[in-house]
């Protein structure tokens, strides 16, 4: 399954940097969201509590935010690529080759979490006058956990792309899917202020446990303290992927 | 005789209500080329991708080397190169990048630059897939085929979109595969192609093969008279036409005699009378029967329609 991996990942990495507006909205944007808006906030971040006058769904960890709306654009281009190779007949020229589907999609996770790095790294190094030194942001922890949440929400993007009918519905698709699930996540408001039945719905859904995760680490808790949610996000991306080599359509 | 390396029997393939190939049969030998010929819209590339291990068929068998090519499809992958007939490669993928890529994926493989050289795309090696002429696309899918060296090759339409030139080339390449003990098994519809080209041919319509053999075959069952035009102003010559063995009719127009026959000794014994009669010839020319003409004759349409 290995072989041409690496080579596939590259190439791809490769393909992905020559189309100037896929690095500019998936790197550059959202670090420069992140910068502007800490700066709007006067470094809000971890250092001080916002000011009693700006609006609760900005005293948000921003730098979550800022996580989990890169994690879901690199999903939703991944949705979208998926689609326009199936289309194209792209991925049935792959398909005639020793090249494994596991692999093809491999490596195009493999990209996405290489740029969900770059990402992060160029928003720590934006930022990195919000959080003066001696913040103890962890990183490595952090970044770990990033990681582990993109993949288990990739595995879902693939769920979808494998059902998208066309390219065109790729993109509204996923936004429909993705975006609402983020609302009901517990980064804005939390789970208990909901309503049972939103809440049961919520605790159903990989973003929230991706969010919980994500805060936590954040903040500086063990990963011990939240078992829970790496079981989760563990058995979604399980779930998914079994469902994936079983419905994924070539064309 | 060896073991055929495709066997396809009686196999059938639906989209939705339409049946695209039903009831079709055939073998392809080791060290020929194999054409099958037909239309657009004939079943030809829904065959082929079955064979390929693309599509599975809706019923009959195929055995590739013995194994079943969608049970078995990794198995065979070293083994054989395919040359679809609509493909895409990333847009902005380099020519000599999509060769390593290929190379890599096998056990074993040529070199990439003589490829690309054999087929006239040095000059674009570091060329994006995108910006490359319909021609070059074609050129680049046909290296991609070959790439692995395989015994099998798969040609679907190979020649699509290539100037007369770039045919002939291509032909010349598929001719020194064969020449080197590989199996080429191709569908066109020029049937100039398949003539020039094929060892044996199968003709398919509306999804169904209407007969399976050599050309030259297919020609002299089907469709076995012949036609000599000789114009010519010796008085001696309409008594001397008439009197040729096996001569159908001969027309006359003017100065100009279009001798009709069967069989494969008209030509012959129309020179022969010439010569013996000594006639003076003004122009000669003969009109053979193509497959194109065998084509009509089976299934009573063109196929161009």
């Amino acid at each position: 399954m290995l072989r041409g991996l690496w080579k596939l990942t590259w190439l791809e990495f490769k393909i992905f940097v020559r189309e100037p507006l896929g690095l500019i909205g998936t790197v550059v944007i959202p670090v420069l969201v992140f910068v502007v808006a800490s700066r709007m906030l006067g470094g809000g971040g971890r250092m001080r509590p916002p000011p009693p006058d700006v609006p609760r769904i900005m005293s948000v960890d921003l730098p979550v935010l800022i996580s989990i709306l890169i994690a879901l654009s690199a999903v939703l281009s991944l949705i979208t690529i998926v689609a326009i190779y199936r289309e194209s007949g792209i991925l049935k020229r792959l398909r005639a080759t020793p090249l494994r589907p596991q692999t093809i999609l491999t490596a195009h996770v493999l990209v996405k979490l290489l740029l969900i790095a770059m990402s992060l790294a160029a928003m720590l190094l934006a930022g990195r006058r919000y959080f003066p030194i001696g913040t103890s942001v962890p990183v490595l922890s952090y970044a770990a956990a990033l990681a582990f949440t993109t993949t288990s929400i990739l595995s879902m993007g693939f769920l979808i792309a494998s059902i998208v009918p066309t390219a065109r519905f790729a993109q509204p698709f996923g936004t429909l899917i993705l975006y609402p699930m983020l609302g009901i996540s517990g980064l804005f408001v939390p789970v208990e202020f909901f309503p049972p039945a939103l809440q049961a719905l919520a605790r159903m859904l990989p973003l929230t446990y991706a969010v919980s995760l994500l805060r936590g680490i954040w903040h500086g808790d063990p990963w011990s303290a939240h078992v829970l949610d790496v079981a989760a996000l563990s058995v979604f991306f399980f779930l998914c992927t079994a469902a994936v080599s079983k419905v994924f359509r070539w064309e | 005789m060896a073991a055929p390396v495709v066997r396809v029997e009686n196999i059938r393939k639906l989209y939705g209500t339409t049946v695209a190939v039903s009831d079709v049969s055939f073998e392809v030998q080791p060290g020929e080329i194999f054409g099958l010929i037909g239309p657009n819209g004939a079943g030809k590339t829904t065959t082929m991708e079955c064979v390929e291990g693309l599509r599975a068929p809706d019923g009959g068998r195929i055995a590739v080397f013995g194994l079943d090519p969608v049970r078995d499809v990794y198995r065979l992958q070293d083994r054989i190169g395919v040359q679809l007939q609509e493909a895409q490669l990333q847009k902005r993928i380099k020519v000599w990048e999509a060769i390593d890529l290929w190379a890599s994926l096998y056990s074993r493989a040529l070199d990439g630059t003589r490829l690309l050289e054999q087929l006239g795309l040095t000059e674009k090696r570091n060329a994006w897939f995108m910006t490359l002429s319909g021609g070059q696309k074609q050129r680049l899918f046909i290296a991609l085929a070959l790439i692995n060296d395989p015994e099998l090759v798969f040609l679907d339409e190979l020649t699509t979109g290539l100037d007369p030139q770039a045919r002939r080339a291509i032909w010349d390449l598929v001719r020194g595969i064969r020449d080197r003990g590989k199996t080429v098994f191709l569908t066109t519809h020029l049937m100039e192609e398949a003539e020039r080209l094929c060892d044996r041919v199968a003709i398919i319509d509306h999804g169904r093969i209407v007969d399976v053999a050599s050309p030259a075959e297919l020609v002299q069952k089907h469709c076995p008279e012949r036609t000599v035009v000789v114009t010519t102003d010796d008085p001696a010559a309409p008594e001397r036409f008439e009197a040729i063995p096996h001569v159908d009719s001969v027309m006359r127009e003017g100065q100009r005699f279009t001798i009709r026959g069967r069989g494969r000794d008209l030509v012959t014994q129309v020179i022969e009378c010439l010569a013996i009669h000594r006639l003076r010839v003004i122009d000669f020319r003969t009109e053979l029967p193509t497959l194109e003409d065998v084509f009509l004759r089976l299934t009573g349409h063109s196929i161009r329609d």
